[in-house]
């Protein structure tokens, strides 16, 4: 087998499991969008928060301890133990549920009826308000985020490859970690909209208001419940991207790759989210990889946003969106 | 032949039992606007109550208020003899209040079957594990579910598009299924907000069955509104007759006929 297609094919992989990435920010998109019809641009940094709250939580990090030292003239920013993986993961659950309940109360539940550009305008605010809150609660500095998940080269697929073509093959463990759990959010979705009393209640409060309050379905309950949703996906993410590059404010502009994610897979489809996710993530690496050297590189930059205009063209609604029909 | 708590005869002969819902001096004010002004009536048990009234009268303002939709800045609501405390409209609907919109509010994206089922959310009662893992008694309620969901699709005659996305529709069974959601809740009073608007006479005949069907089957407890006088006429055991937000008539349609001012309301008076 020639060496080119070798290249390509590890490219490609890997392509693959960076776009898994991508789709688990997208995830989160959709899904409040699907509820509430709201694009929740504060969806990336919701990922950035519940990864510093989780590393402050295990850190035993004093939350706004500037704040509580300027005010009282004290010194104290730890608490002085850590918290065990899985519990700290609960507990920031715990937060971001808390944060859902929060923007519904104190936001969303004011905005009922608006414009959704006023929707939007308002999960702009929040982003900005957020960002100042996780840095007032937890501090700027970069931090490394470990709960134990596995990372570096997989040695089973690089030898096993290196059987095969003579050539091993670079996966990260990490990858293939949050492709599985990826699958699994998926599928627990996948379920719980189907399948479930307050899924049920979700797609009804999506599709008509009016007609969701006259069976008998709390709007504030599902739209909290959304917001926790989401806030469990952005958990994820956070977790994930965390890992992989460290907690950084950064993080929360990752959620700017998902905008052409979720062009490409339609803004309303959860299985268009994995694809758009997947087709960007493989896109981009496999253009780096055959185009990049001719251009002088960083084409990662600015590929996915060029793909995403030129679907906006040909296909407005993206690859699994509803289908925009207008009546005259 | 109106007992207070003994209920009545109708003329058909169905029994009648005592009142379900009291609406005791009602006033809703929007801003300088007085869309309901002092009114006083009551649902009694398996009764087809009417409200009817020329256009602005405030009869949907009034089912607005039954529902929950609208809370009157005066008067009382009573509900199986307890007062209502101010409720919003998903907990007036979880006490087993149903309606139907006169512009039509169904889940757009699902099909009929669906939508119905959604009438059923309240008979859910296993938890959100059970039921994503299909566990223990999540599969005999859902099938439990199913079956009256069935029952009430054959009986508004809709089977055949049982599968279909609801957007794809026509007006008149949009109405029906919508009827069959209200109806799926088994509730125990329901509210019909203009069910023939905008029907043909054919369709209009159909729904009045439907209407009478559901009544006699069921023996729920129905209150509408129209402004079709014929259909309503023949339709409703008593009406409430509304003109300009105020109570301008109240009994069987043959009283409600005769009488002056309701006739004035809808043909008009010469002032000379």
């Amino acid at each position: 087998m020639p060496d080119q297609l070798i290249f390509a094919m590890e490219v490609i992989l890997n392509g693959l499991m960076a776009g898994v990435l991508y789709a688990l920010v997208a995830l989160g998109f959709v899904l409040i969008y699907k509820a509430s019809g709201i694009f929740n641009y504060a969806q990336g940094v919701m990922a950035l928060f519940a990864a510093m709250t989780l590393v402050g939580i295990m850190n035993g990090q004093v939350p706004f301890a500037h704040l509580i030292n300027a005010i009282f003239g004290t010194h104290i920013h730890y608490f002085g133990w850590n918290v065990p993986a899985l519990l700290a993961i609960l507990l920031t659950m715990a937060v971001m549920v808390f944060l859902a309940w929060a923007v519904q109360r104190f936001v969303m539940r004011h905005l009922v009826g608006q414009e959704p550009i006023i929707l939007f305008m308002a999960t702009i605010g929040l982003a900005y308000l957020l960002e100042g809150v996780a840095d007032l609660m937890w501090g700027s500095e970069i931090k490394t985020l470990d709960v134990g998940l596995p990372q570096g080269i997989n040695l089973w697929i690089d030898e096993t490859t290196f059987n095969i073509f003579g050539y091993g093959f670079f996966i990260d463990n990490l990858d293939i970690v949050a492709t599985l759990i990826a699958a699994l959010l998926v599928a627990a979705l996948v379920v719980f909209s189907q399948y479930t009393k307050q899924g049920r209640a979700m797609r009804a409060v999506a599709d008509d208001h009016q007609a969701a309050l006259s069976v008998g379905i709390s709007l504030n309950f599902i739209w909290i419940m959304v917001w926790s949703v989401a806030g469990f996906v952005a958990l994820v993410a956070g977790i994930m991207w965390g890992t992989k590059s460290g907690v950084q404010f950064s993080l929360s502009l990752i959620a700017l790759k998902a905008l052409p994610v979720l062009m490409l897979g339609g803004f309303t489809s959860i299985p268009g989210a994995i694809v758009g996710g997947l087709i960007i993530g493989v896109g981009e690496k496999l253009f780096e990889f055959a185009i990049g050297p001719m251009v002088g590189g960083a084409t990662e930059n600015w590929f996915a946003y060029v793909l995403a205009l030129i679907f906006l063209v040909f296909r407005p609604q993206g690859l699994f969106g509803e289908k925009i029909i207008e009546r005259v | 032949m109106l007992d207070s708590f003994e209920g009545y005869v109708t003329e058909d002969g169905r029994k009648i039992g005592g009142v379900v819902m009291e609406m005791k001096n009602i006033t809703l004010r929007f801003g300088g606007v007085v869309a309901i002004k002092d009114i006083s009536f009551d649902i009694r048990e398996g009764e087809i109550r009417a409200i009817i009234g020329p256009n602005g009268a405030g009869k949907s303002s009034m089912l607005n208020v039954i529902s929950g939709f609208y809370v009157p800045q005066e008067g009382e609501v009573w509900f199986h003899g307890a007062k209502r405390p101010p409720m919003r409209p998903f907990e007036v609907a979880q006490q087993g209040i149903a309606r139907t919109f006169q512009n039509i509010a169904l889940f757009e994206g699902m099909s009929v079957l669906d939508n119905v089922m959604t009438g059923r959310l309240g008979y859910m009662k296993t938890n959100i594990f059970q039921q994503a893992l299909w566990k223990g008694k999540a599969e005999a309620e859902e099938t439990e579910n199913r079956e009256a969901v069935e029952k009430i699709i054959d009986f508004l005659e809709i089977q055949h598009i049982r599968k279909t996305p609801v957007s794809r529709l026509p007006y008149g069974l949009k109405k029906r299924v919508e009827l069959a959601r209200a109806l799926a809740a088994e509730p125990k009073l329901l509210l019909l907000d203009e069910p023939m608007a905008g029907m043909n006479v054919e369709e209009k005949e159909d729904m009045s069955r439907f209407i009478l069907d559901v009544n006699d089957e069921f023996g729920t407890t129905i209150a509408l509104i129209e402004h079709d006088m014929g259909v309503v006429m023949d339709l409703s055991d008593r009406v409430v007759v509304m003109d300009y937000g105020k109570k301008i008539g109240d009994g069987t349609p043959d009283e409600v006929r005769n009488n002056q001012e309701v006739i004035d309301a809808y043909l008009g008076v010469s002032h000379d």
